[in-house]
């Protein structure tokens, strides 16, 4: 029984662990054997009100491999919504020429609203500051491929940990898991008190730091974000900071074997270059692992696997 | 006797609501979250009363008036300690607390300026929790984000 089959995805909350695991499970699958053409006849909408190139290339690629047409729009400039268009109006318009629609929009909810008036089902690809659970199934599948597991892993985050709603849903996810949480911050960006709580509440550890290096030699995975200058209120902190929160090679002399270095992406200057040569660099991988779980998620969606 | 002189001064309504137990800060804001400053309904209020429970307590009479759902759930939103009195014909014929209700639709306006319920013409609705304090917080369905009572400003 494909308990996914027609719903939509807007937090990763809305999934239960087995089907987290049911959709990793797939997108293995299709790392083995990426083409394949079950999507043939199908249309997806691919709606993204802001640019993210990088998400939308995701999911359309995702789609071209399972032999699936994309209809949609790169940014609001080009489509109805500049003409004052009510986002209910153009998801149910687009539902009459899609069997399921991906959504990116600045405003925070317009995902979970979108799915309440949509026949078809939706896939959030962000909305707003609020959730982004592709970001999330793709970095869980990213930390099994390379530990073997989820179960009861090291995992430290490193940078803004206050503003980054990446970690917020992976903190989420992996509290399902039994993780262990290392948390590297300024001050100012430090987690949130409601993601340690969801912590605490599912017995598990969580622990701070400063410096990256006090929690290296434990690490399964490092998950590096970007630390932006605008989140502080002080430039003056801000330049006192950046710098301490730049992971270089060396750096990792001393972690375990099995550790390996995710980001997001984009990076800004928080990984320097020279990592990128070392074998626990994972980043890039991480972001090809985007796509089998696309994939995997719409073919679980429409039921096609 | 003193119970019956409390039954009397509650039973001066012929018939309509009493709303007692507020906290004696939140009676202004009681009778505007009711908008019961545009009522045609004669209205008595008191506030600062002694009262043993609640050291001082704020008091609302409204002549002819019931309330219904949706405005109950404002009034234990602003003041959860409240007490509801329905009177007809001098005899009370309900009285109870308020209940925090555990959702409320279309009443509060979601505190986040970039909610879609601020931008689209979207009903807003909130689950009513309490924080690891213990504190009443209300999430929003839409955005996730939580807000608490200083941030709560009705529709
Ligand atoms: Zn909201």
């Amino acid at each position: 029984m494909n308990m996914l089959k027609g719903r939509s995805l807007v937090s990763i909350t809305d999934y239960s662990k087995d089907e987290i695991i049911q959709i990793l499970d797939l997108a293995e699958e299709f790392e083995k054997n990426q083409r394949q053409k079950i999507l043939d006849q199908y249309v997806i909408a691919s709606l993204f009100f802001e640019p993210s190139t990088r998400t939308r290339l995701s999911f359309e690629s995702a789609v071209q491999y399972l032999g699936g047409s994309i209809i949609g729009f790169a940014s609001a400039d080009t489509s109805s919504v500049k003409k004052g268009e009510s986002l209910k109006d153009t998801i149910l318009t687009v539902s009459c020429y899609s069997d399921l629609i991906v959504m990116r929009n600045p405003m925070d909810g317009s995902a979970r609203y979108a799915s309440e008036v949509s026949p078809v089902p939706i896939i959030n690809a962000g909305d707003g500051v609020n959730q982004h659970p592709t970001q999330c199934l793709l970095d869980l599948y990213s930390i099994r491929k390379t530990q073997g597991s989820l179960e009861n892993i090291n995992i430290v985050m490193i940078g803004d940990l206050k503003y980054g709603r990446t970690v917020h849903s992976l903190v989420q996810a992996l509290t399902l898991f039994g993780a262990t949480f290392h948390f590297v911050s300024p001050e100012s960006l430090k987690m949130p008190s409601s993601v340690k709580t969801w912590i605490k509440n599912a017995g598990l550890e969580y622990h701070q730091y400063s410096d990256i290096m006090d929690v290296m030699p434990i690490a399964d995975i490092l998950y590096m974000t970007r630390i932006q200058g605008e989140r502080f209120p002080d430039p003056l902190e801000y330049e006192k900071v950046k710098n301490s929160y730049i992971l270089n090679k060396q750096m990792l002399e001393g972690s375990k074997d099995n550790m390996r270095v995710l980001h997001p992406l984009p990076r800004v200057n928080e990984i320097n270059e020279d990592v990128d040569d070392s074998p626990k660099a994972y980043y890039f991988q991480q972001a090809k692992n985007g796509v089998y779980v696309r994939q995997a998620l719409i073919a679980a969606i429409l039921d096609l696997k | 006797m003193d119970k019956k002189r409390k039954e009397l001064q509650v039973s001066a309504l012929r018939n309509g609501t009493v709303i007692d137990h507020i906290p004696s800060d939140k009676t202004f804001q009681v009778i505007k979250i009711l908008n019961l400053e545009a009522s045609e309904n004669q209205i008595y209020f008191g506030t600062a009363l002694e009262s043993k429970k609640f050291g001082k307590k704020g008091i609302i009479k409204i002549s002819g008036k019931y309330f219904a759902d949706n405005e109950i759930k404002k009034i234990a939103l602003v003041a959860p300690s409240a007490t509801l009195i329905e009177i007809r014909d001098y005899e009370v014929t309900k009285k109870e607390k308020v209940q925090l209700p555990e959702f409320v639709e279309n009443i509060v306006r979601c505190f986040n300026p970039k909610c879609v319920t601020n931008i689209q013409a979207v009903k807003t609705k909130f689950r009513v929790i309490e924080d690891h304090r213990g504190i009443m917080k209300l999430a929003c369905r839409y955005c996730e984000k939580t807000m608490g009572k200083e941030n709560i400003e009705f529709l």
